[in-house]
């Protein structure tokens, strides 16, 4: 490495440090974005992916595996693929391009939902069917209806639902390509700390993109110390 | 006796496996039936229909008259629970395992704590509500599951091989709070087992279960009457002895079955054997016994399990023995732990395995 770059790099470090500490607003306010939108968009997976996992979970039915085998596929999705079909369903020439959700809050919720809705189903679906099977049968012969056993089987695997929140959450705010094709990065609007971090890197203000570089990793981080305890005082 | 639980022409089939075929039998209000049958004879699908988490393929199930095989089964699962071989519990405290179906039937708060006392104190358990179900052992974790079961109070209680893998400790205090409930809550009680002991101490009446069809119903007594041969294929005996048997030339012979101990027995062969006694034909004193039994032994009481009317032994005598006496018995004899008794039966009562 050459030692300027070296110097540069400590030299940014130590000005991240600074902003993150004197609570810069700009470094503030694409956070509390990011945690937002991705806070958002994993509220949506969960609401349309915890239904969907509970079947695939749970019931036996034909055509079951090929649902599954979409949901294992669909989490290697390129995003910028998924981005541009995104895109070209937002534009003012798309289906749904009327209601000018392009380069919106909206759409990133709604493009990053769409992203980790893959990991949300096959983790919960995981989940679900490493309870042990006779849990159902127990739940029923102490009285419950099909629907309360179901809900019995959901309260066992919690500890394994809760993980796929977190890494669909994860995954979430660390994505980029389709929050840049849908959101664009405008200042004030749609920037967050992914789409941030690369831009503001190739203009060389590399202290704030290490200042959010290192709130990105503090985040993922927190979040996943904070679940593994609570998980451990639980058990 | 009314019939509780009816049973008619009940068939199930898992694809090209029958696992009942047209099985009618009637469970009676308060009588304990015992389920005997090898394993694969269908003892557990014949409980988990009765229990109604289980459609069978056809025939007609009807539970106080009413016909339950068909639809939503939740009214009959509401009066009956079942008890599996293979422990199932909530992964959460002992205490909310046995709420779950209290607060089912959307019993308060304090009737929920006082049940789940008393349901502990029955299982020997007092104190464990905050402790982690799945942390205990699984003697214990067994009788967690009872408990579970017992606090719901339903009209009939049905058990597979509640005991099957746990230490004799557990097996004692389980068949003990078995016999209790049966005595005092006259709850119906259907057990599936392969232990004699129990089939014989805790029913009224057992039926066997062979290839999925009900070959006999009666008496215990009836049904380990059949030839012992057919008796080790499903049931599990007790005081079961194997050693070098040798011909006396009197018709008897002579079983030696190791740690000093020699059996004399009513058939006249000679090699390797395997031997079983009853635990009801031993004949147990506190004093040496002059009589016609061939085999009389000296031995300590190591276990005591109380099941009401009758009381079973566990009697180091070389090798260990189980022997079961009335209660009335008992308490005559003034027996405890360590008292020093004599055992005694016939040559006749040695039978071949």
């Amino acid at each position: 490495m050459h030692p300027a770059l070296g110097n540069e790099i400590i030299d940014g470090f130590l000005k991240a440090l600074q902003l993150i500490f004197s609570g810069d607003p700009t470094v503030v306010e694409i956070s509390v974005r990011s945690i937002l939108i991705s806070s958002s968009a994993t509220m949506l997976s969960v609401l349309w992916g915890l239904p969907v996992a509970a079947i695939l979970g749970l019931k036996r039915f034909r055509g079951r595996f090929v649902a599954k085998g979409f949901f294992h596929a669909m989490l290697g999705i390129p995003t910028v693929a998924l981005g541009l079909v995104l895109y070209l369903f937002f534009s003012n020439a798309g289906p749904i391009g009327f209601l000018h959700w392009l380069y919106s809050p909206t759409a990133m919720i709604i493009g990053q939902a769409i992203l980790i809705t893959p990991i949300t189903v096959s983790f919960i679906t995981s989940a679900i069917e490493s309870v042990d099977p006779e849990i159902k049968d127990l739940a029923k012969t102490l009285g419950a209806s099909e629907t309360e056993a179901s809900i019995a089987v959901l309260k066992e695997s919690m500890s394994g639902v809760v993980l796929a929140i977190t890494a669909s959450f994860n995954r979430a705010i660390a994505e980029l390509g389709v929050v840049l094709m849908v959101g664009g990065n405008i200042a004030g609007l749609t920037s967050v700390l992914t789409t941030t971090i690369a831009l503001e890197t190739n203009k060389g203000n590399i202290e704030l993109s290490i200042a959010l570089a290192i709130i990105l990793l503090l985040i993922v981080s927190a979040l996943s110390i904070s679940i593994n305890l609570i998980q451990r005082r639980r058990t | 006796m009314k019939t509780i639980l009816e049973l008619e022409n009940i068939s199930k089939f898992y694809e090209n496996i029958t696992a009942l075929d047209l099985v009618n039998l009637n469970v009676l209000e308060g009588e304990v039936l015992s389920l005997l049958g090898p394993n694969g004879s269908g003892k557990t699908t014949l409980l988990r229909i009765m229990a109604g988490i289980e459609k069978p393929t056809s025939g007609k199930m009807r539970f106080k008259g009413v016909r339950v095989d068909e639809g939503d089964a939740c009214q009959v699962r509401l009066r009956t629970t079942m008890v599996f071989q293979k422990t199932a519990l909530f992964n959460t405290s002992v205490y909310k395992n046995i709420a779950y179906g209290l607060q089912l039937r959307e019993c308060s708060k304090r009737e929920t704590d006082e049940k789940v006392k008393e349901v502990l104190k029955t299982v020997r358990l007092e104190g464990y509500e905050k402790r982690q179900a799945k942390k205990l052992s699984g003697g214990e974790q067994q009788r967690v599951a009872l408990a579970r079961a017992l606090a719901i109070d339903t009209d009939v209680l049905l058990l597979d091989e509640p005991t099957a893998n746990i230490d004799p400790k557990n097996v004692s205090i389980i068949e003990e709070v078995l016999s209790w409930v049966n005595k005092e809550k006259k709850t119906t009680m259907v057990i599936a087992t392969h232990n004699m002991f129990q089939a014989e101490a805790l029913a009224n009446r057992a039926a066997l279960l062979i290839e999925g069809r009900i070959v006999k119903v009666g008496s215990p007594q009836e049904i380990f009457a059949l030839p012992s041969k057919l008796l080790a294929s499903y049931a599990k005996l007790e005081n079961v002895f194997s050693g070098i048997s040798k011909s006396t030339g009197e018709g008897t012979s002579i079983v030696d079955v190791g740690d000093g101990l020699q059996i004399e027995a009513a058939f006249d062969i000679t090699g390797n054997t395997t031997v079983f006694v009853r635990p009801e034909d031993i004949i147990l004193s506190t004093n040496p016994i002059v009589s016609s039994a061939r085999n009389v032994f000296e031995g300590q009481i190591a276990e005591i399990s109380d099941l009401g009317a009758i009381v079973k032994l566990r009697v180091k005598a070389g090798r260990d023995f189980t022997v079961q006496i009335t209660k009335r018995s008992f308490n005559d004899m003034q027996l405890n732990i360590d008292s020093k008794v004599f055992l005694a039966f016939k040559a006749s009562s040695v039978q071949m395995v």
